[in-house]
């Protein structure tokens, strides 16, 4: 391992315990009952069947929304994040910039219900689409649509995503900058090659942060698309609290769970065959 | 013509920051191909200096010239002039080539890849790191990074090299090795350097120049020699090699000389490099070297003699360094060639001895 794998694993390592807390132990639950059956007044039955993973096709959308919508949101915090945290790290003032940074976290004291109806409100038809179309702008249906769902992800993920580049980039050595610049870089190049690869961990920490999270989110969907934007989460919110059919829910949730995995693995793959590859990567 | 263009000047440059003047009316003409030392304590301005020159400061006031061109508004990235920093500051996502590459990368038209390889290799065995290139900054030891910070610069064969106290770092067996590389390489590439060191030893040791500095101004520039003959003031004689001052107030004599004369009366003769008003107050600077140590005072008329009392002795080898005290002037350095103490004997801490030097070899100096 190289430092910087180590680091990045230093960072990773809140959401890993997370994980072990959260996943891996109803795990074993959730994976015995995905093979058992729903009893007569709903729960669990014992038995062996495979019947519920071949029945999972009738969650496919919920899939579908999930794998789509929780990568682009990770893709939208990330692009919206990052400008936000490089003005902090390298632009603010000192003076201001602890209070930016409260700033950044204050919505997380209050409740992302509560939050999310003002949302509701803003999104609906009284809010953004009215202004517009007193402005001439045409009246878009905003609420319960796929971008409904994206704006209330970004906003409430977003400062997720803000403090592990914040972090990487307030690390980097100031030095180095001047050093590209005295080695004949004007600044964008040597933002893009200095400053972004060595923000490369913060991002990725980021990243697989909101995007871990992003794949059980349930209640953003549920409020901003209004039951026709389903995650794989809502899924399980109707299959364990309302049908009460919980070898079924298991299975989605077995399912979930493995794709997760999957993308993790794939997304710690290419990042970090980029950052093996990038002393030759020229970016320009 | 061209030639005689200073590469570099400063002009009147000062610079501010805040409230703080880190650099004030700086004047100064680098020559071309010339090695010059910024040489002062920490905080004087020496960085500001050599950052002025590089292109990440501009002048508050004044201006700062690149070969004959006002460069004041010139960003760092478009001055023909590289720096090696002081920590170094090599790129830790890239290896050793990946950092030494690094500039030549920058050019437009960029060179092929063959091209930067091939200076990438050369740069690294001049400085003595061939088939380097592959490993990790953090794979290196400090005198390598220090070499790969070197070879980072001069691969780009700028005009001007600044190094900011580039060898402070290491250690002193290294520190001395890398000097000795440093003025070899300069030679070599005819490249002019210019070097921020707060190490008087190192700055008299590799400098065609030295610019001394002091509360952000300039107190003097010349030659090693000139500084060590002819300083200024108490300040640059106290900067350049090991010195004894005796304080008094200035006298003017017949021929050239000034008297120094000091507590309890003692009147010390010497040559005054830079005028001196009489009754101003002034320093007589005596190098520990040329003074003696008898048992009686020396029968020679045209040596002063002073009675002391030894203090303590040193041994160094090929000279014994004597802390002695006079009743009047305090305590001063004397040091005893090995022939000279074979003739009188080693004194002891405690004894009686008389420091003796030839009346007129004292250099009266301001006392600032
Ligand atoms: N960016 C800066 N902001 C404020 N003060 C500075 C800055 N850079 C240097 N100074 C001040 O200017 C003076 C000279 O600094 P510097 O040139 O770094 O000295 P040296 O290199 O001789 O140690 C110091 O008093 C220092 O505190
Ligand atoms: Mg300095």
């Amino acid at each position: 391992m190289t430092r910087r794998d180590i680091r990045t694993w230093l960072l990773v390592a809140p959401a890993a315990a997370w994980l072990l807390v959260m996943l891996v132990l109803p795990l074993v639950v959730v994976v015995v009952f995905s093979f058992g059956e729903r009893a007569e007044a709903g729960g669990y039955a014992p038995a062996f069947t495979l019947d519920n993973y071949l029945n999972l096709g009738a969650r496919a959308t919920a899939f579908a929304n999930t794998l789509t919508l929780a990568p682009l949101g990770t893709l939208a915090c990330l692009v919206l994040a990052y400008p936000l945290a490089y003005f902090l790290a390298m632009r603010a003032s000192p003076r201001w910039r602890t209070l930016l940074l409260i700033l950044v976290i204050v919505p997380f004291w209050t409740s992302i219900l509560i939050r999310s109806y003002a949302w509701i409100f803003l999104l609906g038809g009284q809010g953004i689409p009215s202004l517009l179309n007193a402005l001439g702008l045409g009246s878009p249906r905003l609420i319960n649509t796929p971008f409904a769902v994206l704006v209330g992800i970004v906003y409430g993920y977003l400062p997720l995503m803000v403090f592990p580049i914040y972090v990487s980039l307030d690390r980097l050595d100031k030095r180095l900058l001047e050093a590209s610049a005295d080695l004949g870089a004007p600044p964008w190049r040597s933002f893009l090659q200095v400053t972004l690869p060595l923000s490369m961990p913060g991002m990725a920490t980021g990243s697989m942060l909101v995007f871990i999270l992003l794949m059980g989110e349930f209640l953003i969907p549920a409020m901003l698309g209004g039951g026709k934007v389903f995650f794989v989460g809502n899924a399980l919110v109707d299959l364990f609290l309302q049908s009460r059919n919980w070898p079924f829910g298991s299975a989605v949730a077995a399912a979930l769970v493995l794709v997760m995995l999957v993308a993790v693995t794939l997304y710690m793959r290419f990042t970090r065959s980029w950052a093996g590859t990038r002393d030759d990567v020229s970016l320009m | 013509m061209e030639s005689q263009t200073p590469i570099a000047e400063l002009r009147g440059a000062t610079k501010l920051f805040g409230e703080v003047v880190a650099a004030q009316d700086l004047s100064l003409a680098i020559r071309r191909g010339e090695f010059l030392s910024f040489l002062g304590p920490s905080g004087c301005g020496k960085t500001t200096a050599l950052r002025l020159l590089a292109g990440f400061e501009q002048p508050t006031s004044g201006d700062v010239l690149l070969d004959g061109q006002r460069v004041n508004d010139v960003p760092a990235h478009l001055r023909p002039v590289n720096m090696v920093f002081q920590h170094y500051a090599l790129f830790p996502h890239l290896d050793v080539a990946g950092n030494i590459a690094y500039g030549l990368r920058q050019r437009r038209p960029r060179p092929d890849a063959a091209a930067i390889a091939a200076a990438v290799e050369a740069a690294l065995r001049m400085v003595r790191l061939p088939g380097f290139g592959d490993r990790r900054i953090w794979e290196m030891s400090g005198g390598q990074q220090q070499r790969v910070a070197l070879a980072r610069a001069i691969v780009n064969e700028p005009k001007l090299l600044l190094l900011d106290e580039p060898l402070a770092a290491l250690d002193k067996k290294l520190r001395r090795d890398m000097q000795i590389e440093l003025q070899g390489l300069q030679r070599s590439l005819g490249i002019t350097f210019v070097l921020v060191t707060h190490d008087q030893e190192e700055a008299l040791s590799m400098s065609d120049r030295i610019c001394i500095m002091r509360g952000g101004r300039i107190e003097q520039v010349g030659t090693p020699r000139d500084l060590y003959d002819r300083p200024r003031n108490r300040y640059v004689a106290d900067f350049v090699g090991k010195s004894n001052f005796f304080e008094g107030r200035a006298e003017a004599a017949p021929g050239g000389q000034t008297i120094l004369v000091a507590a309890g009366g003692h009147r010390i003769a010497g040559t005054a490099p830079a005028p001196l008003a009489a009754g101003a107050r002034v320093a007589a600077s005596l190098r520990p070297e040329q003074i003696g140590l008898a048992r009686a005072a020396p029968e020679d008329g045209g040596r002063i003699a002073l009675p002391v009392e030894v203090v303590t002795r040193i041994f160094l080898g090929e000279h014994t360094e004597y802390l002695v005290r006079n009743r009047d002037l305090g305590e001063f350095l004397v040091l005893v060639p090995r022939q000279a103490e074979a003739a009188t004997g080693a004194f002891d801490p405690g004894e009686a001895a008389q420091a003796h030097w030839r009346q007129g070899d004292a250099l009266i100096l301001a006392d600032t």
